[in-house]
């Protein structure tokens, strides 16, 4: 089947199959590779994208089902060669080593501080917990993403 | 993994999905994905076509003469952030929040969910606990089946491979009920070990006039105390009273030993849960 779908910004389209996972279709038909697969059922939170403004698994989905989305992969979040504020914390801050679980981690951060633009330290865990890392033991990522929510907030920083 | 084949159509109208699901040998029904999706991806569902529900209109949430009634394709996350829901429904709330994390709940549906039929998830004890009754269309009309009746095995449900979860009909709590989700997991927001729900309803004189108790988790499918409810129905609620009932609820469950737990140990927790449950219940119920 063929499937058009708009990913950072740029509409495409390209044939797949119906049981093509959209994890798969974006990285190796796309070349999206920033999306990472690590269980393929839902558990590590690796493959996590935005689609149409939320956070989604890419690998519990099918491409099919992605027809006319707007996808955000981490290679949309910076812009103009400026990494996004959360990405730039996460450089600072030591949140990644090996890089493997960090895509999905800034998306899932993305996602928490549009909702929560001054999350508490409890709030950040508790929305990364569906994410598994195996290398920073977590703090380093808390620290990011507590660090990145007072540069996009200056004001409400508690 | 990765899936084996199978065909694919996107249904724009409930009677194209039903006709889908009729003609073909072997078809299953496309809602969020978030269960039958990782199942395709290990070879564990191998249907011959998914028929896509996602572009039929069933995902309102709406209130009607004493009930408050959501569409099969609402979202996890649309039910949770509902002020209709939190106001009418608000046990139904507390347990999505114990419901898999933002990105499943963002696309899981509420219909998926109770079709799915897990025994350890939280929405089919929810819809046990509080009398829900869902609506269920087919080739030959539509029909209601309640909660209670619904769930028939692990896994196993009322439906017939060729009919459609449409909505769910909650009857809305009366004033002055308390509710509460207990729940014991292995880490936060994945399924229950054990997981007890109640509401306590109280009259002008603080004695129970009902209470409702379901536990996850703990048998093949939800399990409805009715015992331990009627042993608080009519009474001021004492700690003692709590802990007997509570007792009584663990004593309805039906546990299976497996990999996560020993049947005694889901028991034994069942027991300090609805414990937990029934005096938070009861304290909220003002
Ligand atoms: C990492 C992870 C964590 C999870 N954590 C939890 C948790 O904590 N608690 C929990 O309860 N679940 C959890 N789940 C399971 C899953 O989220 C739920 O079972 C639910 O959201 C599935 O709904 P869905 O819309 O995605 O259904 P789908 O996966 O699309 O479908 C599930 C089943 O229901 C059938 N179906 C779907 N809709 C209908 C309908 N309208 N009529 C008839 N049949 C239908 C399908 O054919 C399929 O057999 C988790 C899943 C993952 C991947
Ligand atoms: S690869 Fe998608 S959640 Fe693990
Ligand atoms: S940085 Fe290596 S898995 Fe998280």
């Amino acid at each position: 089947m063929k499937v058009t779908l708009t990913v950072n910004g740029r509409q495409v389209t390209a044939d797949c199959e119906p049981r093509r996972s959209l994890a798969d279709f974006l990285r190796q038909d796309l070349g999206f590779t920033g999306v990472h697969l690590g269980c393929e059922h839902g558990v590590c939170g690796a493959c996590t994208i935005t689609l149409d403004g939320a956070t989604a698994r890419a690998c519990c989905l099918l491409a099919v089902q992605a027809e006319g989305a707007e996808i955000t992969t981490v290679e949309g979040m910076a812009t103009d060669g400026e990494l996004h504020p959360l990405q730039q914390s996460f450089r600072d801050h030591h949140g990644l080593q090996c890089g493997f679980c960090t895509p999905g981690m800034l998306a899932t951060a993305a996602e928490l501080l549009r909702e929560t633009p001054s999350p508490t330290e409890a709030e950040i865990r508790e929305r990364i917990s569906g994410n598994l890392c195996r290398c920073t033991g977590y703090q380093f990522i808390v620290d990011s993403i507590a660090d990145a929510a007072k540069k996009l907030n200056p004001r409400d920083a508690p | 993994m990765k899936a084996a084949a199978f065909d694919y159509v996107r249904a724009s109208s409930v009677d194209e999905a039903l006709r889908a699901l009729t003609d073909a040998e072997n078809a299953k029904v496309l809602a969020g994905g978030q269960s039958l999706v990782p199942l395709l991806n290990r070879r564990l569902a191998r249907p011959s076509l998914l028929v896509d529900i996602n572009g039929l209109d069933l995902s309102s949430i709406r209130r009607t003469d004493g009930h408050l009634v959501l569409g099969a394709l609402t979202r996890h996350r649309a039910a949770e952030t509902s002020a209709l829901v939190s106001r009418d429904l608000p046990l139904l709330t507390e347990a999505l929040r114990h419901f898999g994390h933002v990105a499943i709940r963002n696309r899981g549906t509420l219909g998926g969910s109770l079709a799915h039929a897990d025994p350890a998830a939280e929405l089919p004890a929810v819809a046990v606990a509080l009398d829900a009754e869902l609506t269920i269309r087919g080739k030959h009309g539509l029909r209601t089946v309640s909660a209670r009746d619904f769930f028939t095995g692990t896994g196993q449900t009322e439906l017939e491979p060729d009919e459609l979860l449409v909505e769910v009909r909650f009857p809305v709590l009366p004033a002055r009920t308390g509710h509460a989700v207990e729940e014991l997991s292995r880490r936060s927001h994945d399924l229950a070990l054990v997981a007890v729900f109640a509401t306590v309803t109280l009259d002008e004189d603080g004695v129970c006039a009902q209470a409702r108790i379901a536990i996850a988790g703990a048998g093949p499918t939800p399990i409805r105390a009715i015992a331990a409810e009627e042993s608080l129905r009519g009474c001021v609620l004492t700690p003692g009273l709590i802990a007997g009932a509570a007792r009584e609820a663990a004593a309805a469950t039906d546990p299976a030993d497996d990999l996560h737990a020993p049947a005694g140990y889901r028991r034994d927790m069942a027991a300090v849960l609805a414990r937990r449950a029934i005096t938070r219940a009861n304290g909220s119920a003002r």
